[in-house]
C-alpha cells in the first residue's frame, strides 16, 4: 500500500497494527489495520456490509468500551497519544472525538438542552455563554433559521433530517476535533441529505472526519480521501479521486464499480 | 365450498365466538360494577368521610379512620417500597442486563410476584409482628412494601431496556459518566413508563386485605400511630360488611365503592400516561 506513504498532510489520527475482537469472539473483527487520517479532511470508509466500517469508527472513540468483553490490539494515535492505553481519560477522549450517529438520536429534551447537554458536562453554567454556545452551533449546523422560534420545543419534533443535523449541532457545540459519522445519511430524505453533505464539507475547514458510507456518490462528493475494507482488512487507502478513478487493487475496482457488495 | 367460502365462514364463526367471550368478560365486569354503584352510591355520604368508626346503631360513624389509615399504610409502602423497585431495576437493566446474577434476581421477583399476598402477610408477621410483640401500621406498611417492589422492579427493568442502546451511545459519545448517562437521559425517556408501573404498584396494594391481617390489623378508632394498630379501607370492609348490623354493612358498600373507584381512577391514570408516551 504505498499510496499511505504518499499522504504527506498532518494526521489526526493514526491505527496502527490494529486488531480488534467482540466479546467472546476468537477470530477479529478487525485485522492488522494500518491507516493514517489526514487532519482537517473527509476520510470515507467503504466496503461491503459486515466488513468492519463500523467497528472501525467505533473504535476512535473506544465506544466499544460500552460492553465488556472487546478487546482492542495495537496503536491508535491521536495527537499521538495512544488513546488505547489503559490510563487514558475516556470522557476527554469523547468530548474531542465527536460522533453521529445511522439513526438521529436527540434526547428527551428540548432543543436548546438538547444542544447545552454537552457543554453543561464540560462544566459550563453560565446561561449567556451557554446561550451563545447553541446559538453558534445551531448556526454551524445550518439548524438555526428552522429552530430559533421554537428552542424550548422538545427535541423529537424536529424531522428526522433536523434531528440528524441537531445531533451534529450538539456534537459541534462541544468543539470536538474529530468527528466520525456512521451513515449519517441512510436514514434520510435525499434534500436532508444533501444538506448534511454540505455540512459535512464546511465542518472540514475545523475539524477532521471520518465517515461511514454505503453511498459510492457520497463518498466521491464529500471525501478527500477513502479507505476500502473488506472482511475485517483494510484494501487500500488513497486520494478519493485516485480511489474511484484509478483503483490499485482489483478488489477495490470491482466493489467501486458494482460487481459485488 | 370454494376455498373463499371456507375462509368467509371460518372468519364469521372466529369473530363471533371472540365477540362473544369479549362481551361475556366486560358483562362480569359491569355487573360488578353495577351492583357496587347501586349499593355504594347510596351509603356516600359526607359523615363518611368526616365521622370515624363507631359501634353499631350510632348515627354518627364514618370511614375517616380507615381512609386516613390506608392512606397512611400506601404513602408508607410507597416511600420504601417503590425507591427499591425503581434502584433494583436500574441495576437489573444497566448493570446486571443479562448476566446469571441478574437473571436469578428477575425470577427470584417474578416468584414475589405471584406469591399470594397471605403468605407475604404471614411472612411479615413472623418477622416483625412476633418480635414487636403486636399488630402496627409499620408491619402493614412492610407487607404492602414487599408487594410493591417486585411490580416496581419488573416495569422499571423493562421500560429502561426498552430505551434505545443508541440513546446511551450517543450521550456517553458526548462524554456523559454512566451514571449521568442513567440519571438524566435513560431516567429521562423513560419517566412515564416507570411512573405508570408505580401507579399501577400502588392501584395493586390499595385493594389488599390479606397481609394486612396479619400485620396492621385494625382500628375501630381514629389513629395516625402507625407503632400501634391502625385501620385500612380493606380490613374494614371486610369486618363491616361482615358483620350482621345493617348500618355497619351500609359503610362496608361505601368501603368498596371508594376502593373501586380509586384503584380504577389509578388505572386509568396510568392509562392515559402510557397513550401520551405513545403519541409522542
Ligand atoms: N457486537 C458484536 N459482537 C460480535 N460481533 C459483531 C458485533 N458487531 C459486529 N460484529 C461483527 O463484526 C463484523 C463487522 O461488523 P461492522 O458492524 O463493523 O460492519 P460494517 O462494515 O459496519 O457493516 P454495515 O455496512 O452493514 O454497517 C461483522 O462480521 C459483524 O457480524
Ligand atoms: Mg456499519
Amino acid at each position: 500500500m504505498a499510496t499511505i506513504a504518499e499522504i504527506k498532510e498532518k494526521r489526526a489520527v493514526e491505527v496502527k497494527d490494529f486488531n480488534f475482537y467482540y466479546a467472546g469472539t476468537v477470530d477479529p473483527a478487525l485485522k492488522d489495520i494500518n491507516l493514517p487520517i489526514p487532519k482537517k479532511k473527509v476520510t470515507a470508509l467503504i466496503g461491503p456490509s459486515g466488513c468492519g466500517k463500523t467497528t472501525l469508527l467505533r473504535s476512535f472513540n473506544r465506544i466499544h468500551d460500552l460492553y465488556p468483553g472487546n478487546r482492542y490490539e495495537g496503536e491508535i494515535l491521536v495527537h499521538g497519544e495512544n488513546i488505547l492505553q489503559k490510563n487514558i481519560d475516556l470522557i476527554d477522549l469523547r468530548v474531542n472525538v465527536g460522533m453521529i450517529f445511522q439513526k438521529p438520536t436527540p434526547f428527551p429534551m428540548s432543543i436548546f438542552d438538547n444542544i447545552a447537554y454537552g457543554l453543561r458536562l464540560k462544566g459550563i453554567k453560565n446561561k449567556t455563554e451557554l446561550k451563545d454556545r447553541v446559538e453558534k452551533a445551531l448556526k454551524d449546523a445550518a439548524l438555526f433559521e428552522e429552530v430559533k422560534d421554537r428552542l424550548k420545543a422538545d427535541g423529537s419534533s424536529l424531522s428526522g433530517g433536523q434531528q440528524q443535523r441537531l445531533c451534529i449541532a450538539r456534537a459541534i457545540a462541544v468543539e470536538p476535533e474529530i468527528m466520525l459519522f456512521d451513515e449519517p445519511t441512510s436514514a434520510l430524505d435525499p434534500i436532508s441529505t444533501l444538506a448534511i453533505e454540505k455540512l459535512i464539507i464546511e465542518l472540514k475547514d475545523k475539524v477532521s472526519i471520518i465517515i461511514v458510507t454505503h453511498n459510492m456518490q457520497q463518498a466521491a462528493r464529500v471525501s478527500d480521501y477513502t479507505a476500502f475494507m473488506y472482511l475485517g482488512e483494510l484494501i487500500e487507502f488513497g486520494k478519493t479521486d485516485d480511489i474511484f478513478v484509478n483503483p490499485k487493487e482489483k478488489l477495490t475496482e470491482e466493489y467501486i464499480t458494482g460487481k459485488f457488495g | 365450498m370454494t376455498a373463499k367460502r371456507r375462509r368467509v365462514v371460518i372468519n364469521y364463526f372466529a369473530l363471533s365466538f371472540s365477540i362473544g367471550s369479549a362481551v361475556l368478560g366486560i358483562g362480569f365486569l359491569f355487573w360488578i360494577l353495577w351492583i357496587l354503584v347501586s349499593n355504594g352510591i347510596g351509603a356516600l355520604n359526607m359523615d363518611i368521610f368526616t365521622f370515624d368508626g363507631a359501634p353499631p346503631g350510632f348515627a354518627e360513624s364514618g370511614l375517616r379512620h380507615a381512609l386516613v389509615g390506608q392512606l397512611i399504610l400506601a404513602l408508607g409502602a410507597t416511600i420504601f417500597g417503590v425507591p427499591v423497585g425503581i434502584l433494583a431495576g436500574t441495576y437489573l437493566s444497566e448493570y446486571g442486563q443479562t448476566s446469571k446474577y441478574a437473571n436469578f434476581i428477575r425470577d427470584i421477583s417474578d416468584t414475589m410476584m405471584s406469591t399470594p399476598s397471605i403468605v407475604i402477610g404471614t411472612f411479615v408477621y413472623a418477622v416483625v409482628v412476633s418480635p414487636m410483640g403486636h399488630f402496627s401500621g409499620w408491619a402493614g406498611i412492610v407487607a404492602l412494601a414487599i408487594m410493591m417492589v417486585p411490580i416496581v422492579l419488573r416495569t422499571t427493568d423493562d421500560m429502561l431496556s426498552l430505551v434505545p442502546q443508541t440513546l446511551r451511545e450517543a450521550a456517553a459519545a458526548l462524554g456523559a459518566p454512566k451514571y449521568k448517562v442513567i440519571l438524566q437521559i435513560v431516567y429521562r425517556s423513560a419517566k412515564v413508563g416507570i411512573l405508570t408501573g408505580v401507579l399501577l404498584s400502588i392501584a395493586r396494594i390499595a385493594g389488599e386485605t390479606a397481609p394486612l391481617l396479619f400485620t396492621s390489623f385494625n382500628n375501630n378508632f381514629f389513629s395516625t400511630d402507625i407503632s400501634e394498630p391502625i385501620a385500612s379501607l380493606t380490613v374494614t370492609m371486610f369486618s363491616y360488611a361482615t358483620s350482621p348490623y345493617e348500618d355497619w354493612q351500609q359503610l362496608g358498600w361505601a368501603a368498596a365503592f371508594i376502593l373501586t373507584a380509586f384503584v380504577l381512577g389509578v388505572n386509568v391514570l396510568g392509562r392515559l400516561f402510557i397513550k401520551t408516551k405513545r403519541k409522542r
